[in-house]
């Protein structure tokens, strides 16, 4: 650090999933040199999940997340069904999983749209933040908020239904599930599935509005042109549980397409880095510099031809005329993105409770054990690739996990970098809503950092500005 | 003398045949003792102490105990209850056991004691030993971690399925499951259909491709606490585990 030079740490970073810190080292003309989003946690799964029957692996690896087990059960579960043998489930099977990834997809949108990024859109980025909370939308805007929490709920209850609880609950065994809905299951679910399809497109208006309202101001918030990767169907539809690779790069050019899930070491790499426990993944053919590409929904729908529910179609269509042709680099149009898929996920909810095979009782398949085998899904926050090598003893001898926000990692440092410099350069005092901006850029991938931690008014933001010696010139604090 | 007699638990006076042991005599009653090592189908053992109460102000194993005429039992004071709890939580650090993963959640005695003496985690450290899984046999597997020594095993492939397939081996810290032969359970002539895995009131020897089936809410603690068949109910089941 030079002389004269600054270095700011927002730590933790709030309304995120997780912990994490961001550092900006500000020059002496006091722009900005360096910013990083560091993420501070060591898991370790990967390791200790060796030498463990694999069988025990789906549910043991829920427990790296309280927001998105299901993802992480889900995944394993589909590798496992290889490892065990059977390719293609009962389906009743497949689609007691897709119903609980539905559940899913749509409590942690919910969550995450309502709870955590609501206050920044409805209230702006440096608006008060004794206001810019969810008990602030609460009170401003009482009926979005209750609807935001019956989601939320609804979507915990479809993961109860299928899992037998609301976090951590445990559906999928290799080669397919221990339980199908009841009737009166169903029934329950089916009860509120309207009312939830109306609110979600409610949802997605909230969304449009604010993206179309701010275009101007938000257009280059935190925003780039790269890479998209996702899972489609064959036929190039949106597909969130079981589909093939597709990446297009920042003009729209397809960079591969349809490939096989056990084919993902082929086309995509990780790079570690000294500052964060997170690894920097990056499309191989692209290199480490260029190959860098970002998931979760905006990406999705980037890499999509069209989803097959006809209410998230219409809103997926209006979403691109509005923002011109695929790829969308607008990054705050994350939200809008999420909010579409919320609205697909409580059509397919409704779809798969009408179909009769959801109460079905053929639940398991069984084959001929394999010794390697890759599963693929699209969690909330991205893709999330689990892939496992089985001795013939049935212990795992190796894991590897690519999660949803590893991929966002180096777009989160671009957007926190990006808007450092946007907003914080050449300023020699730095406010809390200055510094919020950062965060915003962050919570627009929605990243899950590992354990949940949000928690208003209880969550402590500490930062410093320091001078070269490691004076203390100013300190603000939250929380 | 008929062979009955009389003894009194916690003040109450109870009916008892000669040469029973005190737990089988208060489970006739509808007096719950809670037991690890003690199975209805294999002989006595002694080994786990959670059945221990007072007789006489005395500690003693309730599974080995005979009645005696005029007995005086505790087995519902808080000295008993401190006793068994404590004993409880010295068997979940000195192994190895995450119930939150674990496939015999919902279905393990030694959860259930834990959830019934109202224990959420233990005073003591926990000892975090290393222990192999022996995972070679193509039905059955072996998980030492979460081993308690209780010895139903050993004693049900001896008693109940003919063979010798696993004894003890080992002192103290060291002393663990062994099976018959160099080749761990694989080189021994136990199968899947053996009782040995049946028995065990915890996660440590299970049957192959048995895992997870039983879904939450119809697995054997989830309405019911440990013991709960046998007196009356002591508290609600947690949903959640």
């Amino acid at each position: 650090m030079t002389e004269s030079s600054r270095r700011i740490v927002i730590e933790p970073v709030t309304r995120v999933e997780g912990h994490g810190k961001v550092t900006i080292l500000l020059d002496e003309r006091h722009r900005v040199r360096e910013a990083r989003l560091h993420i501070v946690e060591f898991r370790g799964f990967e390791r200790f999940v060796q030498g463990r029957p694999y069988w025990e692996v789906p549910v043991l690896v829920q427990r790296l997340c309280g927001i998105c087990p299901v993802s992480h059960h889900l995944a394993a579960s589909k590798a496992m069904d290889l490892i065990a043998g059977v390719e293609r489930l009962t389906p009743t099977a497949e689609k007691i999983r897709r119903l609980m990834h539905m559940g899913q997809i749509f409590q942690s949108h919910a969550l995450h749209f309502f709870h955590l990024a609501s206050p920044d859109l409805l209230f702006g980025f440096d608006a008060d933040p004794a206001v810019r909370n969810v008990l602030g939308v609460a009170q401003k805007h009482p009926e979005l908020a209750r609807q935001g929490v019956l989601m939320r709920k609804y979507g915990q209850e479809v993961i109860r239904a299928t899992g037998g609880k609301r976090v951590h609950a445990i559906v999928a065994v290799p080669g397919g599930v221990n339980k199908s809905l009841s009737a009166a299951e169903r029934d329950a679910l089916l009860a509120d599935v309207e009312r939830m399809t109306d609110w979600a497109e409610a949802a997605v208006g909230v969304a449009r509005d604010y993206t179309l309202d701010n275009l101007e101001q938000i257009a280059d918030f935190g925003s780039f042109t790269s890479s998209h990767l996702g899972l489609v169907r064959a036929d190039g539809a949106l597909e969130l549980y079981d589909g093939l690779l597709r990446a297009v790069d920042e003009t729209g050019q397809v960079i591969f397409d349809r490939l096989e899930n056990d084919r993902y070491a082929e086309v995509l790499a990780e790079e570690v880095r000294s500052w964060s426990y997170m690894k920097f993944p990056f499309i191989r053919s692209l290199g480490p510099e260029r190959g860098w590409y970002r998931v979760g929904p905006l990406a999705r729908l980037n890499v999509c031809e069209r989803i097959t529910t006809p209410r998230a179609e219409a809103a997926r269509r209006a979403f691109f005329a509005a923002l011109g042709d695929p790829p969308c680099q607008v990054t705050m149009a994350y939200h809008w993105a999420r909010m579409i898929e919320v609205l697909h996920a409580v059509e397919a909810i409704h779809e798969l409770l009408l179909d009769p095979d959801i109460t079905g009782d053929e639940l398991l398949r069984s084959g001929t054990r394999r010794e390697e085998a890759v599963g693929v899904i699209e969690a909330p926050r991205g893709t999330l690739f689990h892939h496992y090598r089985v001795d013939e003893n049935d212990q795992v001898t190796m894991a590897n996990l690519i999660v949803s926000t590893t991929s966002n990692n180096e777009p989160m440092n671009r957007a926190v970098r990006q808007v450092a410099e946007q907003h914080l350069s050449g300023r020699d005092r730095i406010t809390e809503g200055l510094l919020n901006h950062v965060e915003v850029a962050i919570r627009a991938y929605d990243p899950c950092l590992s354990c949940a931690t949000h928690a208003l008014g209880q969550m402590p933001l500490a930062v410093e500005l320091r001078d070269a010696d490691g004076r203390l010139l100013d300190r603000r604090t939250r929380g | 003398m008929n062979g009955r007699l009389t003894i009194t638990v916690d003040g109450r006076r109870i009916e008892a045949r000669a040469g029973q042991t005190i737990l089988e005599a208060c489970q006739d009653a509808g007096v719950y003792v809670p037991r690890l090592c003690a199975h209805p189908k294999l002989s006595v053992y002694g080994s786990c102490r959670v059945c221990t109460c007072l007789v006489g102000g005395r500690a003693t194993a309730a599974c080995v105990q005979p009645v005696q005429p005029g007995m005086v039992i505790e087995n519902d004071s808080d000295r008993v209850l401190e006793i068994r709890r404590t004993i409880i939580e010295m068997l979940f650090v000195e192994g190895n056991h995450f119930c939150m993963v674990c496939e015999k959640s919902g279905d393990c005695e030694l959860q259930a004691l834990a959830y019934r003496f109202g224990i959420t985690h233990p005073r003591f450290p926990y000892m975090f030993p290393e222990r192999p899984i022996d995972a070679g046999h193509p039905e059955l597997l072996l998980d030492h971690d979460r081993c308690v020594l209780c010895g139903r095993c050993v004693r049900a492939s001896a008693e109940l399925d003919g063979k010798s397939a696993l004894g003890f081996a080992g002192r103290g810290l060291r002393r663990r499951i062994e099976a018959d032969g160099p080749r761990g359970l694989a080189g021994t002539d136990a199968t899947g259909d053996d009782t040995i895995a049946e028995v065990c009131p915890v996660g440590a020897l299970l049957r192959k491709g048995t895992a997870y089936r039983t879904p939450y809410g119809r697995r054997r603690y989830d309405h019911e606490p440990i013991g709960g068949d046998i007196d009356a109910p002591c508290g609600e089941a947690q949903e959640d585990r």
